[in-house]
């Protein structure tokens, strides 16, 4: 053996190709069946892509870099099905570019983070975590109050999701701005009737609560538990 | 070959000014990227310490942290020991001075970019794959040119055989390059905003494929082709064995690449694809400790010169915590285990222990054999250097200790239940509880930063005592490949 690798060594070439498909073996094993393997992935019904609001909120989410301190993976364990709402399948992911399953839990898992807690929760909690936890060691994100919130480029990036297989009809596209519009002030509606002040409909919280109360809801398994 | 071909018309100098650039820059993120550690560590402790600013909150100091350790400071070493060792092993000059120049200057305006990106709020949202897509571009254009410059080298060398470090770089070079490139494609809304084209858990796959790699190919590859050059340079002893480099070589390469899936046990990945990330972490374990035996056995003979010498200090511990944490890395990739460590500290601990037990130390002791060479003169102070072993040292075991305490207290809590089948802990118990761990972990980043500063301090003094030299390349006397001989 040590005589055929001392030959190798002089080979710069033929050693960097073997090098080369030495490393792709298993990264083409591992990852071309989850694509071309349906049951990989089994599809759920009622799992939809995001709303244009629920878009803009989803970016904020990975803008702030949440994912850094919570995860959105609940593992089929009792404490976490207990703790969290059912645990998570792949078919609900299916639109996440990109998935933000975290790898620390600083603070909970958000997986079924959808409705959990009333709009005015977020509201308050986003604008300081230890008025509703104390304790609580998360930042206080009150930019996110004042800050309104950018759509102009909402058409386009859902032109490009739909490109990456993302299925929003011209329609949903078109109509963009429209439901932004409607879903928000549908939100600031909700909060100023749970006693709110100074809400506005255009300010990045609630684009950030739309996407928040959308978590792991598809599979409407609040409404079954009630 | 016919080496009496390739005389050169006049003095065919080493390269060591782009070295001389790699190793300042190194320093130089290094301390950036710990203190933005060592903040994000007080954060954890006391949010106050955000000062209530978007562009220092947790979520974007982290990929801060982590981009400029992994990036900034572990790539500028790399770059630094690779083109300094390529050259000797191969008896030539870098090939191009353009590529050189392009690369280290066009790396430290990347990393510059990616800073205010991410502290911006522009990022990808991708665990170590942070950077934006233009970054990504321009980071790929970089990767090439040191491609491009390596191979380059390699093709105009004088000795015939490829030296074990050359091994080692050329896997580095090529699955970086791989690993890059797949898990960051994507299609752009504005520069810095694309949507990548893998979604869910597909997306989830690739990224810890990647995520893992850029542990294995750009912490642990190129770190182990440093230990190959520098530690019998340092230990004057040749290689402890060939045999053994061939084998844990190959064997590393091809099993690395498989363990990604331990990133997600027990999540909505299939079954298959986890238990097989399971098998190849825990086959992991031979190629890695057949390296660290191999660094270790090397210094067999050398092992009183330890007592004295820093820098052996320096490669016996980093060479131990590489054992450590690929004894580590296998046992929570159990699914039981990780059931019980996945999403806590023990992660972040597991992770430190590498980054800088292992990356950090092996930094630390070649470039302390480096700088004096680069310089033609001898090390400021060998005291000094030690204290800065001993500091570090305390550092690395203060921030372990203190973050297995908190992940294993937290990831009992978390799946503790009352007599009545209730959960015992609301998840704010959970956290309140890690506050005097994290106080220990942050003081332990404070030892080994101010440890850093010390040997800041050293380098440049050493620098200045000596001058800036670019020793001729031997080209004329053609002599047998003494390196791979061994020494």
């Amino acid at each position: 053996m040590k005589k055929d690798h001392r030959w190798l060594e002089g080979q710069g070439v033929l050693m960097s190709i073997l090098v080369t498909l030495l490393v792709l073996v298993g990264g083409i094993v591992e990852i071309v069946p989850l694509y071309y393997v349906r049951s990989s992935v089994p599809p759920i019904e009622g799992v939809k892509p995001y709303t244009p609001l629920e878009l803009e909120g989803r970016d904020l989410y990975v803008r702030e870099g949440c994912y850094n301190c919570h995860s959105q993976m609940v593992r089929p364990f009792r404490d976490e099905t207990e703790r969290y709402g059912p645990y998570s399948k792949a078919g609900e992911f299916v639109y996440d570019h990109p998935f933000q399953f975290g790898s620390k839990r600083t603070g909970p898992d958000l997986h079924r983070e959808g409705g959990k807690y009333p709009d005015s929760w977020h509201y308050y909690h986003m604008r300081n975590p230890r008025e509703i936890v104390p304790g609580s060691v998360m930042p206080k994100y009150s930019w996110l109050h004042e800050t309104k919130l950018d759509t102009s480029l909402t058409k386009k990036k859902m032109e490009v999701l739909r490109k990456l297989g993302v299925p929003y009809s011209d329609a949903d596209i078109e109509g963009a701005k429209a439901a932004m519009e409607t879903q928000a002030q549908g939100i600031a509606g909700r909060l100023v009737e749970q006693k709110v002040e100074n809400v506005q409909s255009d300010r990045e919280i609630v684009a950030l609560i739309a996407y928040l109360q959308r978590l792991g809801g598809d599979i409407h398994w609040r409404e079954g538990a009630q | 070959m016919n080496y009496t071909d390739v005389a050169p018309p006049r003095a065919e100098v080493y390269d060591d000014d782009t070295v001389r650039g790699f190793v300042f820059f190194t320093m130089f993120w290094g301390a950036v990227g710990m203190l933005a550690g060592l903040w994000a560590a007080l954060e954890l402790a006391f949010w106050q310490c955000n000062l209530e600013s978007p562009y220092l909150t947790f979520g974007r100091l982290r990929p801060l942290h982590t981009n400029a350790v992994i990036f900034a400071f572990a790539g500028n070493a790399i770059f630094a020991s690779v083109y300094y060792s390529v050259q000797r092993l191969c008896r030539v000059r870098l090939a191009s001075n353009w590529l050189s120049k392009f690369h280290l200057w066009g790396w430290q305006l990347m990393i510059v970019l990616d800073a205010v990106c991410l502290l911006s709020g522009f990022t990808d949202g991708k665990e170590y794959a942070e950077p934006v897509w233009i970054v990504d571009q321009f980071i790929t254009l970089l990767w090439v040119a040191f491609a491009v410059n390596f191979f380059w080298t390699l093709a105009r060398r004088r000795e015939k055989h490829l030296y074990v470090a050359i091994w080692f770089y050329i896997a580095t070079i090529i699955t970086v390059a791989v690993l890059h490139l797949v898990n960051n494609l994507a299609i752009p809304v504005t520069p810095f905003k694309s949507y990548h084209v893998w979604a869910g858990v597909q997306d989830a796959l690739i990224q810890w494929w990647y995520g893992h790699n850029a542990v294995g190919f750009l912490l642990t590859t190129p770190f182990l082709g440093m230990m190959y050059y520098y530690l019998p340079k340092a230990a004057e002893k040749p290689v402890y064995s060939y045999r053994l480099s061939i084998i844990h070589f190959w064997s590393l390469i091809f099993l690395y690449i498989w363990a990604g899936p331990h990133h997600l046990l027990y999540t909505a990945l299939p079954d298959w694809a986890q238990t097989l990330g399971t098998c190849f972490s825990l086959m992991l374990l031979a190629p890695s400790w057949g390296g660290m035996l191999n660094g270790l056995l090397t210094l067999k003979g050398a092992y009183d010169k330890v007592r004295t010498d820093p820098i052996l200090k320096f490669f016996v511990v980093a060479i131990t915590f590489y054992g450590m944490s690929t004894f580590e890395g296998p046992m929570l990739s159990i699914r039981s285990v990780s059931a019980l460590g996945h999403y806590t500290d023990w992660i972040v601990g597991h992770v430190h222990g590498g980054a800088l037990g292992w990356v950090g130390f092996s930094v630390f002791a070649t470039f302390y054999w480096l700088v004096p060479r680069l310089y033609n003169t001898k090390l400021y102070s060998l005291k000094l250097a030690t204290i800065h072993f001993w500091i570090a040292t305390i550092g690395i075991v203060l921030y372990m200790v203190s973050m297995w305490i908190t992940g294993i207290t937290q990831g009992l809590m978390w799946r503790a239940f009352s007599q009545d089948g209730s959960l015992t802990y609301s998840f704010i118990e959970t956290t309140k509880i890690l506050f005097p761990y994290y106080l220990v972990r942050a003081l332990g980043g404070a030892l080994y930063l101010t440890g850093l500063l010390m040997m800041v301090y050293n380098l440049v003094r050493t620098a200045r005592s000596g001058r800036a030299v670019n020793p001729p390349v031997p080209t004329e006397t053609v002599r047998p490949s003494r390196l791979t001989e061994q020494v």
